[in-house]
């Protein structure tokens, strides 16, 4: 074993530790505690639950739902993403900003939105008696506002570092406008694509929030299926067999990315994108920028501007009763005023974000070096919390680190820890690639120069990764300010986090309780888009990664 | 370019063989799938420029990164001021390394660079300010401390890369393709400007180049390398003049290359009969004409050629000749005499710029 390997493994050491203990122990815990009974397996279950038609039923929706989402983010994107990367009009940094909003927004605050808008009471509702809350169109257009920016930057990304030359040689062989489209540059695009349109389908496949609070009784994913049989039902056999079901999936799917990421990474004639973009010319163009104009103005900016105008709305006109409310426990629903949970979510989420970084961070540092060795895969396992139920997760810490000496039970940090499971997956995504991009000749240079491989690190990667750092950071912290799926199973009740509150706010009847739902929402969105904001003036011009 | 960074010790006297400073003994580098370096032995003295020089996959990158430490050496040794580096990690070494491309570091403006090696030898913050402007002069750049690399020019970046490399005074100093990037013009004035700084500063200087014409400005000794392995080392001249073998006579752009029989003084080739130098021995050899050997003759019965093409090298033309009999031929010609593309020519050959080489073998 060489000593650089060696290095490289000591620096995995922590990550590896953190992901067995607080991933993989209580996930193996939950599923053993389901599939076990007086001490031995019970496999056979497992081939009760699959035959159940009802679980067909959920599978069944659990795939089309994600196919259909992603098809549908796709075809309205991708405009989008032509727009963003080939032309140049007035606002279009402050438009590519406020399109990756959604992205970092809870799901909950994302139900709220939509709850707002197509909901009983809704917008749509109120001008034309529309109501598409319990229908499938309602989790659809959801999982479109969330994953649009997945597509625009994904895709939009490498387009715009695609040499426009490629395309006017192919027109100069006698190729139409379209046809040089489809023959030159599509080719170059369908790793991009495929990779894209992979992770909406990842995402939409084991989607919680949205489907829990858009869904009703009639529609459930995976996902939210395992919630139900796990806090509701209480029937652990079942949610176990469907969380490895889950599990078998999402793990296929990341294996599948991981390959299409890999051939991306490959020889494409790249151009510095400010040298691609130019004014709209002629009508096509024009309309096709009013077009994406549109779908963001009205499946992006809307429901959010709408979230805003519920939480002013009160039966006396506008005001900022629903804000007041905040900071009173009257309503009952919470064993403590909402406002606070304002306070607490920062404090959990600063130290997810701590965690996530040294997590992340380290493992990105060890995988520097693309791994032929023992380390190749390694990245894509940690990727894998993404993926995996966040329910069964949090059902698990519950179970599996309640015991000394590792009886974290009641410790405000199982929270920060479970968040941070999944926020330092994006802080390995952030930082790898920027690592990857430094040159290795200029640590070389450095060493002749005198610089000890570690102090060669600090004064050569650390400075060029110090942007990427501090988005991954950013995302971490809005990724952490958001999660549900965990949290909600072990937030004490004395101390819920903002998705927390607002989902049992939601999920209370009356019209206070609904508009203080709306304005938790408000104050949440605004936490997380302003983060985003303040990182997009950080973000490093040529990524093109969402993840 | 008057202040002397670095005073010449003047332990040598002159005209003395310097002991080696750098000394390569068997050294063989593997890379999975291939042998970069097969066993190769060098020896550079102190205040010695020594120009490696051949085509690229010769090996000759693959040398400075054995010296720096930044590749495993698989045998052989090598020793600067008579110690063994294995073992021993690059930033230990105390040599200086340019890289061809540069790699300036992007995110330190100029000064920050230069600086760097001194930093990084704990060279006190005042000494550290006095040096990087002193070698900022030195190459030429005074006052650049606070500009960005990435607003220098190309020969800029060249000279910025330069001070950083000589700033920590380092035992051997070695360049890799030192001005493989740079338009010509640069080139031919910067290589004039390095020989002088190096003599100079007396450092001591090992550089890798494909550019015949920059080894031979540069060096006082060449070494031309092919496959991994030494083909010749001699100096500048001898190289020139005295091409060990059909590879370097090739390498160095000699294209009249051909098999001979030589009997009293006559050989006999494609060509016709050539004379060749008084002291050949008789027998199978490879004989080298030089263009300036090919002379263009009206005499009756010399050997004819067509002339295919020419090519103007400022002082004269080079014709591009297809004889009646044997292979094509380059010759020299002066450029008042040069005759037209498509004209008949006669040729004789001159003894004096025939070399005998040794019979092609097989690497």
């Amino acid at each position: 074993m060489t000593r650089s390997l060696a290095v490289r493994l000591a620096l995995l050491a922590p990550p590896l530790a953190f992901f067995a203990l607080f991933f993989a122990y209580p996930v193996a815990a939950i599923v053993g505690r389901g599939l076990r009974a007086d001490g031995a397996w019970r496999f056979g279950a497992a081939g009760e639950v699959l035959t159940d038609p009802d679980l067909a039923g959920v599978l069944w929706f659990t795939c089309w739902q994600a196919a259909a989402s992603t098809a549908l983010t796709l075809a309205l994107a991708l405009p989008g993403a032509y727009v963003f990367a080939r032309l140049d009009f007035p606002g279009k940094r402050l438009l590519h900003a406020v399109v990756a909003v959604p992205f970092v927004l809870p799901t909950v605050v994302v139900g709220a939105a939509f709850l707002a808008l197509l909901g009983r009471g809704g917008l749509l509702d109120e001008l034309w008696g529309v109501r598409l809350d319990n229908t499938v169109w309602a989790i659809l257009l959801a999982h479109v506002f969330f994953n649009y920016a997945v597509v625009v930057r994904t895709v939009g990304g490498l387009w715009a570092q695609l040499d426009p030359r490629q395309e006017e040689a192919a027109r100069v062989l006698g190729a139409g406008r379209f046809a040089a489209w489809r023959r030159v540059t599509l080719p170059a695009l369908a790793p991009a694509l495929a990779a894209a349109g992979l992770l909406v389908f990842l995402f939409t496949f084991t989607s919680f929030g949205v489907v829990q609070i858009l869904g009703g009784p009639r529609y459930a994913t995976l996902e939210v299926e395992i919630y139900r049989q796990t806090a509701q039902l209480l029937d652990l056999p079942t949610a176990a067999v469907l969380t490895l079901l889950q599990f078998a999936a999402v793990a296929a799917l990341l294996v599948v990315h991981g390959r299409l990421v890999r051939r991306r990474e490959g020889t494409l004639a790249l151009r510095d994108p400010a040298t691609t973009a130019h004014r709209p010319t002629g009508r096509a163009q024009w309309a096709l920028l009013g077009g994406v104009l549109t779908v963001i103005g009205a499946l992006l900016v809307l429901p959010l501007a709408v979230l805003v105008e519920r939480s002013l709305s009160t039966p006396d006109g506008y005001g900022l009763t629903h804000y007041r409310a905040l900071t009173g426990t009257e309503s009952g629903t919470l064993a403590v005023a909402p406002w606070e949970a304002v306070g607490t979510s920062l404090r959990y989420a600063a130290v997810a974000t701590v965690i996530a970084l040294l997590v992340g961070g380290l493992a990105a540092v060890a995988l520097t070096r693309r791994g032929r060795g023992p380390l190749r895969g390694v990245d894509a396992l940690l990727m894998l919390p993404l993926g995996t139920s966040a329910v069964t997760v949090g059902f698990g810490f519950l179970i599996a680190l309640d015991e000394p000496p590792l009886d974290l039970r009641s410790s405000w940090l199982l929270v920060p820890l479970a968040q941070a499971l999944v926020g330092a997956p994006f802080v390995v995504r952030a930082l790898l690639p920027v690592l990857r991009a430094v040159d290795d000749r200029l640590r070389q240079a450095a060493a002749v120069l005198g610089a000890s491989p570690w102090r060669a690190w600090r004064e050569v990667d650390l400075p060029l990764a110090r942007r990427a750092l501090l988005v991954a950071a950013g995302f971490a912290f809005a990724v952490s300010l958001g999660e549900f799926g965990a949290t909600v199973f072990i937030a004490r009740a004395d101390s819920p986090t903002l998705p927390v509150a607002v989902a049992r706010l939601l999920g209370r009847p009356g019209e206070l309780n609904y508009g203080q739902a709306m304005a938790l929402s408000t104050v949440l969105m605004l936490v997380c888009a302003v983060t985003l904001l303040a990182l997009e003036r950080l973000r490093p011009a040529r990524s093109t990664e969402m993840l | 370019m008057d202040r002397v960074v670095e005073a010449v010790p003047d332990g040598r006297s002159a005209g003395a063989p310097a002991a080696a400073l750098l000394s390569l003994d068997g050294v063989t580098v593997r890379y999975p799938g291939h042998t970069a370096l097969h066993g190769v032995a060098l020896d550079v003295a102190e205040h010695e420029t020594v120009c490696v020089l051949g085509p690229s996959g010769s090996g000759k990158s693959t040398l400075l990164r054995a010296v720096a430490g930044l590749t495993d050496v698989a045998s052989g040794t090598v020793r600067i001021a008579g110690g063994d580096q294995a073992g021993v990690p690059t930033h230990r070494r105390g040599v200086g390394l340019m890289f061809q491309d540069h790699q300036l570091f992007p995110q330190r403006d100029v000064g920050g660079n230069v600086a760097f090696g001194l930093r990084m030898r704990r060279v006190p913050r005042p000494e550290v300010q006095r040096r990087v402007a002193e070698l900022l002069d030195l190459v030429g750049l005074p006052g650049a401390q606070r500009r960005r690399v990435d607003s220098l020019s190309g020969g800029e970046q060249q000279r910025v890369a330069l001070a950083r490399a000589l700033a920590p005074r380092p035992a051997v100093l070695m360049l890799d393709e030192p001005l493989g990037q740079l338009d010509r013009h640069l080139r031919e004035r910067l290589v004039v400007e390095l020989r002088e700084l190096f003599r100079e500063l007396g450092t001591t200087v090992l550089a890798v180049t494909h550019d015949q014409g920059e080894a031979f400005a540069l060096a006082d000794r060449v070494v031309v390398m092919r496959e991994g392995r030494i083909a010749q080392v001699g100096s500048p001249v001898e190289v020139w003049r005295r091409p060990a073998d059909d590879f370097v006579a090739g390498f160095l752009g000699f294209r009249n290359l051909t098999d001979a029989t030589v009997a009293r003084g006559v050989a006999d080739t494609p060509w016709g009969e050539l004379p060749v130098p008084a002291a050949t021995r008789d027998g199978r050899h490879r004989l080298l004409v030089r263009p300036s050997g090919v002379r263009l003759t009206a005499a009756e019965g010399a050997p004819r050629a067509t002339v295919r093409a020419r090519t103007f090298r400022g002082d004269h033309v080079l014709l591009h000749l297809a004889p009646e009999r044997g292979p094509a031929l380059e010759a020299a010609c002066a450029l008042g005499e040069a005759p037209a593309e498509g004209d008949t020519v006669g040729l004789a050959f001159d003894p004096s710029e025939v070399v005998v080489l040794p019979i092609a073998s097989d690497w």
